[in-house]
């Protein structure tokens, strides 16, 4: 069997049938096994990827190198330790009577059609279907993100769709206006939007075109990434979403959007002379860092100040692949990766002391050390992580990224520096007395799943101190792809 | 210069222009299902836009293409919302949130702008229906106007389906369509994206007893 087919029909296939048996009692382990078997399919693909080398698969509509090869793995990763942290989370939840067993039942069922997407999305050699697949991600996350039905998630979802619905249709006239530069060079036929195609050719596309379709694309695909000023719809679908959500919305989805423009750049570089497109974005990566940066301190709801965090570290990676380069993709590539392990990990640990606590205020979050020491050392250590602190990951990937922009592009150091100063005092300075300090909270009904925060943080903390030699010869493999 | 221009490029400028005067009366529209009805006539003229290309053409993709704008924009999603403002009972005028003759002004700048970006490209296609892209340009920024200026939830709907339309138009003057299986999926994306938003709207409703968008303020950064 092939294990890219078993990889988009699993979640396919599981996320119909959880519909319509998504009320039963051991309805939760399905969506677990379905999450396991795309993994492993994933695993099996990544395996077969790095030892026979890029293959096609649908005849040319889809097509696996080592670049999405890795982000497939990390996404079925995530995939998998967010849908065995739901299990007792949605319980809970369940339990607090903030969910009915309809609402469970979309939860489940929506959850393996987003992950289905979102593949299909990082799989795809159409830049047609990537569209399609991006837009199909945003509309399997809407009812997730108002799965509460109270006024702010309504207004949540709201933002969401209209903000992201306006984003990806700027996106689809970019993709327009690159169908139009490929088709005079292609020709018409349905070959024009197949990356593969686009790659060969990449040198012979109007660069006046491509420059505009690079723009839409980048503002397009960049409001699903957090790029600012097109942000304002993450934080809030972050805070009222439910925490599985927000942790492979923030960990994953931002992601395959940044993943989108990474192929768009590939084109754009090879047509327009002048690294127009890496200088594009570093500037929305600089500027980004810094409005993050800012707004962190002035958060009170600590789903919504990691939501911050998270579209800091956007503006962090798409600067990293601006500067472009096998030194900073590669710490691009690295960073993401990073990210997302310790970004979900932080909502794994949120999402359980928020359900302590029955709050996400933060000032009424405290001591969760004493509530829970395993929990509060989740959130302290992930915290630390994703600030930046050695000996994680993070702190590789931020030290390679800072390192190659002093010595290329040193007027961005200061930027860097006050940006990611900025939100260390702001974060830390928050998190601090929530894992520390007193309080009176009561035990959940159902044990919380802690297996995966610390798994992600063991995973981050192993590749701050020693990378396998297989995978950085595979993410220098992806960052050569990059240019 | 304009006995150059062959006739079933004429006819499809015509229709691109009533296109964009059609956005121009769904910005000035003050009703609801006035405004839908507005949509569903700016589907058909797109719908025949596209026929006309495809005939001249004989690209066969154009036909499916029209077909498709006919049952998705002219006949499936008007019916949709028609169903929807009946359903949820939504009455009266639509708010704008800065008065009409403004918007229409702020309009006509922006068709100016959208000119000026398309001209470079339009004169590097070769299709005969390339003098249209500047206005379908247009008209994607004219829907994002409407988006902008307006309170209701169904109007920013109609406003998000309208700029579908100008990217579509933008797809069939720039290149005669795109290819089959991408325009499918893109309709396929649009269908459900209104059947979800119209389960939205029903929990919308039953939050806030209106479907006015001024009570979704509160999600702020202080």
């Amino acid at each position: 069997m092939d294990f890219f087919v078993l990889m988009l029909a699993i979640p396919l296939v599981s996320g119909a049938l959880l519909t319509v048996v998504g009320e039963r009692a051991w309805a939760p382990n399905l969506n677990i096994i379905a999450s396991l078997g795309t993994f492993l399919a994933a695993v099996g693909l990544t395996v077969e990827i790095v030892a026979n080398g890029p293959r096609f698969a649908f005849g040319e509509q889809f097509f696996i190198d080592s670049l999405n090869v890795f982000f497939v793995a990390l996404t079925a990763f995530v995939g998998l330790t967010t849908s065995i942290f739901s299990g007792p989370y949605m319980k809970n939840e369940a339990e607090h009577g903030r969910l009915t067993m309809p609402r469970l039942r979309l939860y489940k069922s929506m959850y393996q059609l987003f992950m289905f997407t979102m593949l299909a999305a990082l799989t795809t050699n159409n830049l047609g279907i990537l569209w399609v697949a991006m837009e199909a991600a945003t509309l399997t996350t809407v009812l997730l993100v108002s799965l509460y039905r109270t006024p702010a998630s309504l207004e949540a979802a709201w933002k969401y769709f209209i903000l992201c619905g306006v984003g990806i249709a700027q996106a689809l006239f970019g993709t327009i206006l690159l169908y139009f530069a490929a088709e005079r060079v292609l020709g018409e036929s349905g070959n024009a939007l197949l990356w593969t195609h686009l790659i060969d050719v990449k040198g012979q596309l109007e660069p006046n075109i491509m420059a505009l379709s690079f723009i839409f694309l980048l503002v397009g695909y960049g409001t699903k990434v957090g790029l600012a000023p097109l942000h304002n719809w993450l934080p809030d679908a972050h805070a009222e979403g439910p925490t599985p959500v927000s942790a492979v919305l923030s960990g994953l989805l931002l992601n395959v959007a940044l993943y989108a423009i990474l192929r768009c750049k590939v084109l754009a570089d090879g047509a327009i002379p002048g690294a127009f497109a890496g200088k594009l974005m570093m500037g929305f990566g600089l500027f980004t860092l810094l409005v993050a940066a800012f707004f962190l301190s002035r958060q009170k709801d600590v789903k919504r100040m990691f939501a911050y965090s998270s579209i800091e570290h956007m503006g962090l990676i798409t600067f990293a692949f601006g500067m472009g380069g096998p030194v900073a993709n590669f710490a691009g590539l690295l960073h993401m990766t990073m990210h997302s392990l310790t970004k979900s990990a932080i909502f794994f640990a949120v999402g359980h002391a928020t359900q302590k606590t029955g709050t996400q205020l933060m000032e009424n979050i405290r001591g969760l050390i004493r509530i829970n020491p395993l929990i509060g050392w989740g959130l302290m250590l992930g915290t630390l992580a994703i600030l930046g602190m050695p000996p994680f990951g993070v702190f590789a990937s931020e030290f390679m990224i800072l390192t190659h922009a002093m010595k290329h592009y040193p007027w961005a150091t200061p930027v860097l520096l006050l940006g990611l100063g900025v939100a260390f005092a702001a974060i830390f300075g928050k998190v601090q007395p929530m894992v520390f300090g007193e309080t009176e909270a009561k035990r959940l009904p159902h044990a919380p799943a802690i297996t995966p925060v610390f798994l992600h943080l063991g995973i981050v903390l192993m590749l701050g101190l020693y990378i396998p030699p297989y995978l950085t010869r595979w993410f220098h493999e992806a960052a050569r792809m990059l240019g | 210069m304009n006995s150059a221009i062959p006739f079933s490029a004429q006819l499809i400028n015509l229709f691109a222009a009533v296109i964009l005067l059609l956005a121009f009366a769904m910005l000035a529209q003050r009703r609801v299902l006035a405004l839908i009805n507005l949509f569903a006539l700016q589907g058909l003229t797109l719908c025949l836009a596209t026929l006309v290309a495809a005939v001249t053409t004989g690209q066969s993709h154009l036909y499916y293409s029209a077909g498709l704008t006919l049952t998705l924009k002219v006949l499936v999603l008007p019916w949709i919302l028609h169903r929807l403002v009946r359903k949820l009972n939504v009455k009266g005028e639509v708010e704008a949130l800065i008065n009409i003759p403004t918007t229409m002004l702020a309009g006509i700048v922006l068709v100016m702008i959208a000119f000026n970006v398309a001209l470079p490209i339009s004169e590097l296609s070769h299709t005969i229906t390339r003098g249209t892209l500047g206005i379908a340009l247009a008209v994607v920024m004219l829907a994002f106007l409407m988006m902008i200026t307006r309170q209701k939830a169904i109007t920013q709907v109609v406003g998000f389906l309208s700029m579908e339309n100008g990217l579509f138009l933008a797809a069939t003057s720039a290149t005669y369509g795109m290819p089959m299986v991408v325009e499918l999926g893109i309709a396929l994306d649009v269908l459900v994206g209104v059947i979800i938003l119209g389960v939205f709207f029903f929990q919308i409703r039953d939050q806030f007893d209106s479907l006015d968008i001024h009570h979704m303020e509160r999600l702020k950064d202080n």
